[in-house]
């Protein structure tokens, strides 16, 4: 996280890094035609795009949520209702989810951080607010109560659907490039110190004018967006939700753990640990097959050997590597 | 609607539910006021618990109110195996990691659990799963009337060993100021680890007063988590008196919720009352200020 | 006469029972450069709290740069000119020095590189600079202190309350910060300093006020304020001062004491 001075070196050479990125990524499908490979990777920047979003409140901001699955849902069913009853298409219907999804990180910063909110309490809470919308959404009508929603297959690129994971593949990575945009901006602006000072010491920071409850606020409505265009994203690919996928723990968890697993507060990090428990997963299907549970025992398992043996996880890994080459490993002074 | 008939039966449903959620919230309360720690872990221990409840009938004939003697010393050596091994390196001083950790923990045991025992739901028959005994106008069913019993007992059992013997006069130190507990030679790592264990002991002796009159399936723990948090905080962190006070408020409002809105809707009440009392009054009835 | 930077009048506040402080009335004039001290508990870091924002007087005002700022939040305080550093210091430990500083710098400069510039040449003012790259966490105690001054340095303040800039520091340290201070004030800003160390507050400070048990008990200038009884008396105990002017006495007359 050390830069070595503004827009310099460091900054630039992330831009170029997130462009390489985004090209190499682009072409995959224009050389291979695999669908299991296309697939492969469309999921794994799925899961890097819930990361991301996470990240954002979560390793900038400080604060750990642990109901994050309130702002995918949203746009989950934002996405599915805009089409179904409002007859809206899928192209407008997304920036409806993702500013939907945003208003809601408004409501619930704007409950939580008002009155100060922090740690467990702040996880609790927005695990809570998932859980009553979840609720609702059983019992309420247009939600389609427990039964769920079914987008109608209408393949075509105009309608959001595509007859290969190749479009897909660009939709969902141009999120992904747009959350790792926002996310150098993060690390190389104003905002992004100013957050990142109220997550490292909030008194400090509101004596040097930081305004605590606005850089939050600002935060969980970024991070509810992103979290939201994957709600609608989901929706796209897989043409049904329902209130388990939408609000349930499942999604929340993997946003978390793999942000963590990847290093938080990092540009690289949600894509290294996304995709580091992607292949974990897949690799446990092929050789377990599909037991019921068996993944998140893993997601469970590694959660707590970071925790335990490696807080800063992948990316944070490498800094320290970097910094003992370097000569800077030192623990005196 | 407020016909008396239909009140009653329910606040006395309510009350005897509230005495089971009292022995859950007091083990949370318990690992709370003495590691200051938030146990995620506490709803999957206690469907684990439920699970071996389960186990310990339908595949040995053990009765669930004659496996207390087990399961309580069972998910005691549990929660302290856990404390001592897991959760004590999870620190490295910062209060976000152990939460990160035991909601690791809570993922592994749910899933773990999904794994072996698939998602179906279980419950028991015993000779008395269907009796009711009469108060009032309300049926009770008799499983329920035992739990309420005996979780008061087990309540009580606990409020003895904190007040009157020596390990509880130690947890409370540590509780109240660890650096002098330590400087008068009490051993604060088998102190924390003892909390822990007290605390998922309760969870055991819960699980065999729950099980005759509820269900287990690998999600139950989830429904139960939030439920010992709101208490919890509803009663104060910390608080033991909160956490019997706040358990049978609880257990009240969820059963009357349960009738006016359905089941589903009346969960939301009990969230509500979470959200409220974190944002307005986060030292809930009896707990410190801040 | 302009009316003075910072005036507070009736400032109380309670804890529960506890009195912290009581009815504390004082002006700063700008461009001075001076001293709040009193025994420990005396209720100096509430004093600043309540100045600053981080607390909310129960009764009593505090107007700034002439506006009544009683109870504003201290981010805004901070945009008007006022910062404020802490006893304990509060680095942004996971950061860079330099990182650190800039969030400071970017109070009044919006974009980064003008802002991390900013913090350069805060950090060389402080002499900081060799330690820029730095992470927070790895600076000694002394680091830290320069660190935290620079850091409220780079917010451009009018009014710089420093709270025991100079706890826990050797007398080679205390001997290399005082000029820094002394530098800042003659840069322009008004400095207001809670400070024990006395050599501190009898080279530094033009004027002193002192707090004991919450209460004003005496201002004027170091020589006045050192020699006033009621103040050796809330340092050293009561009686104190008669009982060192008789001691001082029977030593003149050649008696042992």
């Amino acid at each position: 996280m050390s830069g070595t001075g503004g827009i310099s070196s460091g900054g630039l050479r992330h831009l170029g890094g997130i462009a390489v990125f985004a090209v190499l990524v682009a072409s995959l499908p224009l050389v291979t035609k695999s669908g299991v490979a296309l697939n492969f990777v469309m999921m794994a920047l799925y899961a890097t795009l819930i990361a991301q979003a996470w990240n954002i409140l979560g390793g900038f901001g400080g604060q750990f949520s642990f109901g994050h699955a309130l702002f995918f849902g949203t746009g989950a069913y934002i996405q599915a209702i805009a089409q179904l009853h409002g007859g809206i298409n899928a192209w407008v219907a997304l920036p409806l989810a993702v500013a939907g999804s945003a208003l809601v990180g408004l409501f619930v910063g704007s409950l939580t951080f008002r009155y100060g909110l922090k740690g467990s309490y702040f996880a609790l809470v927005t695990l809570a607010f998932a859980e009553v919308f979840r609720i609702v959404a059983l019992s309420v009508p247009f939600t389609g109560g427990g039964v769920g929603l079914m987008v109608p297959l209408r393949e075509s690129a105009g309608n959001l659907q595509f007859p290969s994971r190749a479009g897909y593949l660009w939709v969902v990575l141009a999120f992904v490039t747009a959350a790792l945009l926002v996310t150098w901006w993060l690390r190389n602006g104003r905002f992004g110190a100013y957050l990142q000072a109220v997550r490292d010491n909030e008194d400090a920071a509101r004596a040097v004018g930081v305004n605590p409850f606005r850089i939050k606020l600002a935060a969980i409505a970024i991070s509810g967006a992103f979290m939201g265009a994957a709600g609608a994203f989901y929706v796209q690919v897989f043409q049904y939700i329902d209130p388990g996928i939408a609000y349930g723990s499942g999604t929340s968890v993997e946003a978390l753990v793999a942000a963590i697993v990847g290093g938080m507060g990092t540009l690289w990090g949600p894509l290294l640990g996304a995709t580091a428990l992607h292949v974990l997963s897949d690799l446990t299907r092929n050789l377990f097959g599909e037991l019921p549970g068996i993944n998140m025992v893993i997601y469970g398992v590694v959660l707590v050997l970071i925790v335990i043996f490696l807080p800063r996880g992948i990316a944070g890994m490498g800094l320290s590597v970097r910094q003992l080459w370097a000569g800077k490993g030192s623990r005196h002074g | 609607m407020f016909d008396f008939s239909i009140l009653f039966p329910s606040v006395l449903n309510g009350l005897t539910t509230g005495a089971v959620y009292a022995l859950i919230a007091l083990g949370l309360t318990l690992i709370y006021g003495v590691l200051h720690i938030i146990n995620f872990a506490h709803g999957a221990s206690l469907m684990l618990a439920l699970y071996a409840v389960y186990f310990l009938k339908e595949s040995w004939g053990i009765d669930p109110y004659l496996a207390l003697p087990i399961v309580i010393p069972g998910m005691f050596a549990l929660g302290y195996g856990l404390q001592r091994i897991v959760i004590n390196r999870a620190g490295h001083g910062k209060d976000e990691n152990i939460l990160l950790a035991t909601l690791g923990i809570a993922i592994v045991m749910e899933n773990l659990a999904l794994l072996f025992f698939k998602s179906d739901t279980r419950n028991i028959d015993t000779a008395y799963s269907l009796s009711t005994v009469a108060i009032g106008p309300a049926m009770i069913a008799v499983p329920k009337l035992v739990a309420f019993a005996g979780a008061l007992v087990v309540s009580a059992a606990l409020f003895w060993i904190m007040g009157r013997t020596d390990l509880g006069r130690a947890i409370r130190a540590v509780a109240k100021e660890k650096e002098g507990a330590k400087l008068m030679g009490i051993d604060v790592d088998h102190v924390y680890a003892m909390s822990f264990g007290i605390g998922l002991a309760c969870l055991g002796a819960a699980a065999c007063f729950l099980l005759p009159a509820y269900y287990v399936n690998p999600q139950v723990g989830g429904g139960f988590v939030l439920v010992a948090f709101t208490i919890v905080v509803l009663g104060g962190m910390g608080s033991f008196v909160g956490a019997l006070v706040g358990g049978f408020l609880v257990g009240v409002v969820e059963s009357l919720g349960g009738l006016y809105l359905g089941e589903s809707l009346g969960q939301i009440g009990i969230f509500a009352i979470f959200i409220g009392v974190v944002l307005f009054r986060p030292e809930g009835m009896f707990g410190a200020k801040a | 006469m302009a009316e003075p930077l910072l005036a507070l009048n009736g400032i109380s506040r309670s804890f529960g029972g506890l009195k912290a402080v009581q009815n504390v009335s004082l002006t700063v004039n700008e461009g001075s450069l001076s001293a709040l001290i009193g025994p420990n508990g005396a209720g100096k870091t509430t004093l600043f709290a309540l100045m600053s924002g981080f607390l909310k007087p129960d009764s009593g005002t505090v107007r700034f740069a002439g506006q009544d700022i009683t109870g504003r939040e201290p981010h805004r305080n901070a945009l008007l000119g006022m910062t404020r550093t802490f006893q304990i210091v509060k680095p942004f430990a996971a950061q860079t020095v330099r990182e650190n500083i800039a969030v400071g710098a970017h109070l009044h400069v919006r974009g980064r590189s003008a802002a991390l510039q900013r913090a350069e040449e805060v950090a060389a003012r402080v002499g900081l600079a060799a330690q820029l790259d730095k992470p927070a966490s790895d600076l000694t105690v002394a680091g830290r202190k320069r660190l935290e001054l620079a850091r409220a340095l780079a917010t451009q303040p009018r009014l710089l309350l420093l709270d025991e800039v100079l706890a826990g520091l050797n007398p080679q340290e205390i001997a290399e910060m005082m000029p820094v201070v002394r530098g800042i004030a003659d840069g322009g800003v008004t400095v207001l300093m809670i400070e024990h160390v006395m050599q501190a507050v009898m080279h530094l400070a033009e004027h002193v006020w002192v707090l004991a048990q919450g209460q004003l008990i005496a201002e004027g200038n170091p020589a006045q304020v050192t020699s006033n009884d009621k103040v050796v008396e809330a340092y050293l105990g009561h009686g104190t001062a008669a009982r060192l002017r008789k001691a001082a006495a029977s030593a003149g007359q050649g008696v042992a004491a």
